[in-house]
Parts: structure tokens; sequence; C-alpha cells
């Protein structure tokens, strides 16, 4: 199945789907070429019902370091390249139902911080940086940088982390709330594994439902939100999964989800 | 008649009509329309219905007109056959109609949709008018309906570019009522339903002629109509009911005369 990609690595393992960025040459820099493979990924990460988690990752000792400058030169339309290239990546992101995990192994930049922010959960090892690095070359931070930052670590702290564009390590991106585990290098592997399936053998309908209406929450009137949560609890309220959980509540027994 | 294109049911004074050509994505043709026009006019005047539904599948509301069938046309055939005149009657069909639209209401799928006095609309459906795209325009009371509902602006623009419009973005516009999730588009449709069901059918019948005459009356003649209406009102049983049910403080029953 990776065969069809040529920048990223795509692996459907026990239900957890990993996009492994993997340009390591260039700190795994966004290309267009991967731009649209991350897109695809995403899709047919999707598509698949066996799939109840996505992570993100990359491929050697950066996670992403963002939109590859060999691409960008003096006749660049930045709107037309964020529009063509970032934005159906990231519409795909927000839209997938199935919670989506950066597993952010090394220096997250520009783009590659983008595409953390933008995912439902940050892994993070202790050394690796978020760099706002956008600001250093005069532009701003985009790929929802500016919709997602804030509604993470508020106002104040995006606005620092934006403007004075001070790296955040790992450690310090813990206490910001930015990230849900700090994990050491040498137990990388496995914990991100535990991670993953653990939100893969969760209820996915209702995750997918915390994650359709929990962002946008923040904006909408608590009018709206309200009746948001009565029609997604209606939803989650027909799964099988709840009809597992409260058997396996009466039972006194561990619940088996499958996610429908 | 025996229809071919959808399917038909009442439930608790609700008649339903789904749109039945999954294949095209419920593309509309020239018989489907007719089928439709013609259970709306026999719900129009059943008594078990107060209320119709138009709604489509998980996919799709209605995905335009059927292209094949009408690629070899010329003005004088269409002239002739004069294909969109039967969606007239929509217009004059008395009691309420709801679009329950999931997926994609295009083209000719978004003008039945307008046709409808309401519209729900799951979150990730999509409106729009393609038409411009094939070197044509909407034909079916779009550039009408839909200015009618949203304004000139904003009328020209959407149909103009012929994109698809997200759910939310119609509802910001006015162009339909309420975004509800995807899962629950026809379930919440009925709930909308059921409500008007249990108002008096004579007025909500007055009410929609007295509003749909504001689009088109001067004021005055507006006005006046809706006062006459207002008098007739007085001829119904519900009304006494209603406002006995009032003064001794319960719910009302209506009978619909």
């Amino acid at each position: 199945m990776g065969k069809e990609f040529q920048t990223i690595k795509y692996e459907e393992y026990s239900g957890v789907a990993t996009i492994t960025l993997n340009r390591p040459s260039a700190y795994n820099a966004f290309t267009e070429g991967m731009n649209y493979e991350v897109t695809r990924a995403l899709k047919q990460a999707t598509k698949n019902d066996d799939v109840r988690c996505i992570v993100f990752t990359g491929e050697g000792k950066a996670f992403c370091a963002g939109q590859d400058l060999q691409g960008v030169d003096e006749n660049t339309n930045h709107a037309t390249f964020l529009r063509k290239r970032y934005h159906p990546m990231l519409k795909a992101i927000k839209e997938t139902p199935k919670p989506v995990v950066a597993a952010v192994n090394g220096t997250a930049a520009g783009a590659g911080m983008s595409l953390a922010l933008a995912c439902d959960f940050r892994l993070v090892q202790p050394q690796a940086k978020f760099v706002s690095a956008f600001i250093n070359i005069g532009l701003i931070p985009d790929s929802g940088f500016i919709y997602n930052l804030p509604r993470i670590v508020g106002y104040a702290k995006a606005m620092e982390i934006s403007v004075l564009g001070k790296p955040i390590t790992g450690e310090e991106a813990y206490g910001l709330g930015l990230a849900t585990e700090v994990v050491p290098q040498d137990e990388w592997d496995k914990q991100v594994e535990a991670f993953t399936q653990k939100l893969a053998s969760m209820p996915t309908k209702a995750v997918a439902l915390v994650k359709r209406y929990m962002m946008d929450g923040m904006h909408s009137d608590y009018q709206d939100v309200l009746e948001s949560e009565a029609q997604a609890q209606r939803i989650a309220g027909l799964s099988n999964d709840h009809q597992e959980g409260i058997q396996a509540f009466k039972e006194k027994r561990e619940p088996n989800f499958i996610g429908k | 008649m025996s229809n071919q294109y959808i399917e038909a049911f009442v439930e608790d004074k609700i008649g339903v009509i789904q749109l039945n050509r999954p294949e095209v994505l419920n593309a509309l043709n020239r018989q489907m329309v007719d089928e439709i026009v013609e259970k709306l006019e026999q719900y129009d005047e059943s008594e078990d219905v107060r209320v119709m539904m138009i709604k489509g599948n998980d996919k799709a509301f209605a995905a335009g007109a059927d292209i094949e069938e009408m690629m070899d046309e010329t003005p004088l055939t269409m002239e002739l056959a004069d294909p969109f005149a039967v969606w007239d009657h929509i217009t004059l069909i008395n009691k309420p109609i709801i679009a329950s639209v999931n997926g994609v209401a295009l083209g000719g799928g978004f003008e039945l949709a307008l046709h409808c006095d309401l519209i729900v609309a799951g979150e990730s459906s999509k409106f729009g008018f393609p038409e411009v795209q094939l070197g044509v325009m909407p034909g079916a009371g779009g550039t009408q309906l839909l200015t009618k509902a949203i304004g000139e602006r904003k009328a020209l623009e959407w149909i103009w570019l012929g994109e698809q419009m997200e759910a939310r973005e119609a509802l910001k516009l006015g162009a339909i009522n309420r975004v509800v999730a995807d899962e629950l588009v026809f379930e919440e449709s009925f709930r909308l339903a059921k409500q008007l069901a249990n108002q008096a059918p004579i007025s909500i019948r007055l009410i929609k002629e007295s509003v749909k005459a504001a689009k088109d009356m001067t004021l005055m003649d507006g006005m006046n109509l809706e006062r006459k209406n207002f008098y007739l009102t007085f001829a119904s049983e519900d009304q006494k009911e209603g406002m006995k049910a009032f003064t001794e403080k319960r719910s009302p029953s209506f009978k619909g005369v």
C-alpha cells in the first residue's frame, strides 16, 4: 500500500492509520506533492471503517519543518498557494470523524506546527520543539494556526507564540496544555502505540461526535451548542457502543467497543 | 398511477415523498417531476395529510436535472413540451411542504427544495446551481425563488459562480431554515412537520397564503389579504376551540374545520 506514496508512508495496523512524513533529508518539509499525498491518505483512512484513529509522525529527527522554502520565490502568490495545497489537507483533518493524533517526534516548525495544532491530540518528546517560524520571515502563521492555537492555549499565549516566536519545548508544551503527554525518547514507539491503540478501541462514533461539535462550540451560542449536544446524544444513544457500554456496566466487565 | 421514481407514505398526518432514483443521485427527469407534483396534489386534497415532506436519501436530495434527457433539445421542442410549466403546480399547493435535505441539492434539486416552504438540511449537505458551467442557467425557478429568498446580490454571486454552498452558509443567508446533524435530517424534519401538523390547519393554510402574497403584492393589497384571512379564521371551529382552550388554560385540540 505504501508504494502509492512518494513523500509519505502510509500504514494501517490494528485500527490505527499512521501517516509518516517521509522526507527526512529536508526535515520532512512540505512540498506540493506531500500536501496532496497527505490529503489523499487522510481520505483513504476516513473511508476505511476499520481505521478508528489516525496518527501523524515524522521520519528521522524532525516532525515537520513546514513549507519547503525551495518551493517559494518572489512570484509565489501565497493565497493561491494556501487555498490549493494546504486548505484541502486541513479540511480533511477537521472533517474526518476519526481522532487525529500528532506524534511530534522532533521539531514542528511553521506549517509543521500548524499541522500538529490541527490534530486533536499531540504527543511530544521532551526535546521536540514547536516553532512558529512565520514571523521571522515576515509572514503570518497560517494553515489553521490562527484558528487553532488560541482555542488550545488561549489568546494571550497564542499571541506570544505567534509574534514573539520563542520556541516551545515538549515540556513547556505540556505545561501550556498544548501536549497531551510528554514521552521520553526510549519509550516513544511503545507509548505512541499504546495511546493510539487506546483511542482506536474507544466508542469511535461518540468520539467523532465530540470532535464534530466541541471545537466549533467555542464560537457558537450556548443555545446552539445545547441543541447540537441534544442531537449528538440522540445519535450516540442509538449506537451499538452505547448498548455495549450499558451492558458491560451491568455485567461489571470491560466494554468491547466496535466503533459503531 | 404507480410511481416509478418516487415512494410515498403517510405517517402521523405527514405525507412523505421519497425521491427514489438513487443510482443517479435522484436526478430529476420529467416523469419524476410529474410524479412529485401529482402526489403533492393528492396530499393537498387528502384529509389524512396536514403537512407534506419531500426527502431524498443519504447521499443526495436531488442532483439536478437529467442532462441526457435534455442534451438534444431545441428551443422549439422545449417551448412545445414546456417541461418546467408543471412546476407551477407546486406553487399552488395549500398545505405546508418541508424539504428534508441530505447530501446535495443541485440545479433542479435545489429548485425543488426552493419550491418547498421550509428547508431542513444536514450539516454536510450542499446547495448550488451548476447550470452556468454547462452553458445554460436555472430554468425551473432558481433565479426567481433564490433571489426572493436571499436578495439580488447574493443570488447573483451564487448562480454566476455555480459553486456548491455549504449548509451553514445557506443558513446564514436565509436560504434554508435549519441545519441539523446528518444522521438526524429525517427525524428532525419529521419533528418539525409534526409540530406544524398539530397547529390549526386553517390557520396554517391562510398564513401560507398571506406570507406568500407578501412577495408579489403591494403592501396595501397584502395587508388587505391578511386582514380578510384573519377574519376568515373566525369561521372555523378551531378558532373557537383555540380561544376557549386559552381561557381554560389547557392545550387546544384542532380538527381542521
